[in-house]
């Protein structure tokens, strides 16, 4: 039995991976893309990116996910996620990229307005293009900021992922769940917990080293 | 010929005149120091000559070449900025040194950048590298700080980290090196290092303008000294003259208010 859940256990905390990676990968950049619109000096779309951000972060990230899953289907009468895992792990992905790119964003531009405007100065009489001035000087300076704050998102995120039950994704807490279900077993529930543990210990890890490797300047 | 004229130059912030009709030049080789109280508009001045700022009003000429003229049209001010910025350098306050690179690469960040616009970068890669470091090494050497190279600022002291500062500015060659209030961010005791450094300068013939409080360096350095108060210039001229014999009584008042402390 222990066997049969480990292996139940390892498909779902493959899912649970993916849904993480592939956000990450999308909503890292977005982030940082919502991060300059919501700082642009072009007030349409400073004032639109902020109301995103603002219907975003104010609703569930769950009532986001049901509605990008189930509303293309209802709206346009197909559904245009396919119907088979894959469909489900991608209105995930997109969901979860969306709703993480709008808490990135503004961390980003708390990182990159907490860079003093000297450092931008500096760049500019040393004749620097405005990306270089973002590329070289700018950007390590806002990581460094960044990554206390990201790491804490990041790690929700892992947590996060297990919303994608509610659409039926076979993640690591509905394996772990469905033994509860049909089986009657808890400490499967357990075990499944053990898995995150292991997840989120690693990220810390990585995060701690990231610190650690940043800590040349200050 | 005068290496920079400055004309008229008036800037506002929103209704607030900061400053008013500026005007003066500087011959090439030669140190202008000035000098005047909080809020006269001295940093706004420097701003401007750097294109931080931009000027309502007024032009500036360096080399009778006018890299800025309030009445050209917008496109054409801003036409080659990054250019006219080089004829420029600047030494802040608060050094705004990158935290990140350490000091070699502080200084010669910019050029490695400039250097990669060059048409013959990919070939003489290998040589132009070496060049802009050996040139930056040369440049912290005359600052005496060779064995601080592979430092990082927050490894410096505030003194240290000016100097690199002035050896960053030094390396795209400006024209006219400006210095708002070098050693104000330095404890007393390393002001001295600092200055010692611009005095070096200004023996080299540096086309320097330096705005500073302190006074007798100002006297003993400059070839030209100007007082600001209120975004004007109440008076120039020889340094020895102005604040031994100030024409004006607004001078005379800064000068006794200095004096007193
Ligand atoms: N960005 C700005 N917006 C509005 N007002 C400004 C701005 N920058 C400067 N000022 C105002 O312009 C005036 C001149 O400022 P400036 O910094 O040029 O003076 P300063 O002579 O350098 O003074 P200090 O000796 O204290 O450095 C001040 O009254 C200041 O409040
Ligand atoms: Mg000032």
């Amino acid at each position: 039995m222990f066997w049969s859940v480990t292996q139940s256990l390892l498909g779902g905390l493959l899912t649970t991976f993916q849904i993480f990676l592939f956000t990450l990968l999308f909503a890292l950049p977005l982030g940082l893309i919502l991060a300059f619109g919501s700082m642009t000096r072009f007030k349409p779309l400073r004032c639109l990116v902020q109301v995103l951000v603002w219907i975003i972060r104010g609703t569930p990230l769950m009532l986001q996910l049901i509605i990008i899953f189930y509303g293309p289907g209802l709206w346009l009468g197909h559904n245009i996620w396919s119907g088979n895992e894959a469909g489900r792990i991608t209105a995930t992905v997109v969901a979860f990229s969306i709703n993480y790119a709008c808490y990135f964003s503004v961390i980003f531009r708390g990182g990159i307005e907490g860079v003093p405007a000297g450092q931008r100065e500096a760049g500019q009489v040393l004749g620097m293009t405005k990306s270089q001035i973002f590329f070289k000087v700018t950007l390590l300076q806002m990581v460094k900021r960044v990554v206390p704050p990201m790491s804490n998102e990041i790690i929700t995120l892992v947590k996060d992922t297990s919303l994608a039950r509610i659409i039926a994704a076979y993640e690591l807490t509905f394996a772990g769940y469905s033994f509860m279900k049909s089986n009657g077993l808890t400490w499967p529930l357990f075990y499944t917990g053990v898995f995150y543990l292991l997840f989120v210990g690693i990220l810390t890890l990585l995060f701690n080293h990231i610190e650690r490797r940043l800590d040349y300047f200050r | 010929m005068a290496i920079l004229e400055v004309n008229d130059i008036s800037k506002n912030f929103g209704s607030t005149t900061v400053l008013h009709k500026v005007s003066f030049s500087l011959e090439e080789g030669s140190a202008l120091a000035i000098i005047g109280s909080s809020g006269s508009g001295k940093t706004t001045l420097l701003r401007c000559l750097n294109f931080l700022e931009r000027p309502d009003n007024g032009s500036i000429v360096v080399r009778g070449e006018t890299l800025f003229d309030a009445s050209m049209p917008f496109k054409e001010q801003e036409k080659g900025l990054r250019t006219k910025r080089l004829h420029f350098g600047m030494v802040f306050q608060s050094f705004n040194l990158f935290p990140q690179y350490t000091a070699l690469e502080n200084v010669t960040l910019a050029e490695g950048l400039l250097a990669k616009e060059r048409e013959d970068y990919k070939q003489n890669k290998k040589t132009i590298c070496e060049q802009i470091e050996k040139h930056g090494r040369e440049l912290l050497d005359q600052m005496g700080l060779a064995d601080r190279m592979t430092h990082y600022p927050h490894q410096l002291s505030g003194g240290q980290q000016q100097r690199v500062a002035i050896a960053r500015a030094l390396a795209l060659k400006p024209d006219i090196l400006c210095f708002d209030e070098p050693t104000s961010a330095l404890d007393p005791e390393l002001t001295g290092e600092v200055l010692k450094v611009i005095r070096g300068l200004a023996e080299q013939r540096t086309t320097m303008i330096i705005v500073t409080h302190e006074m007798a360096f100002a006297r003993d350095v400059s070839d030209k000294l100007i007082f600001m108060d209120d975004g004007v210039i109440v008076e120039q001229g020889d340094p020895k003259q102005v604040i031994d014999h100030p024409r004006e009584e607004r001078t005379r008042q800064f000068l006794t208010r200095y004096a007193q402390g």
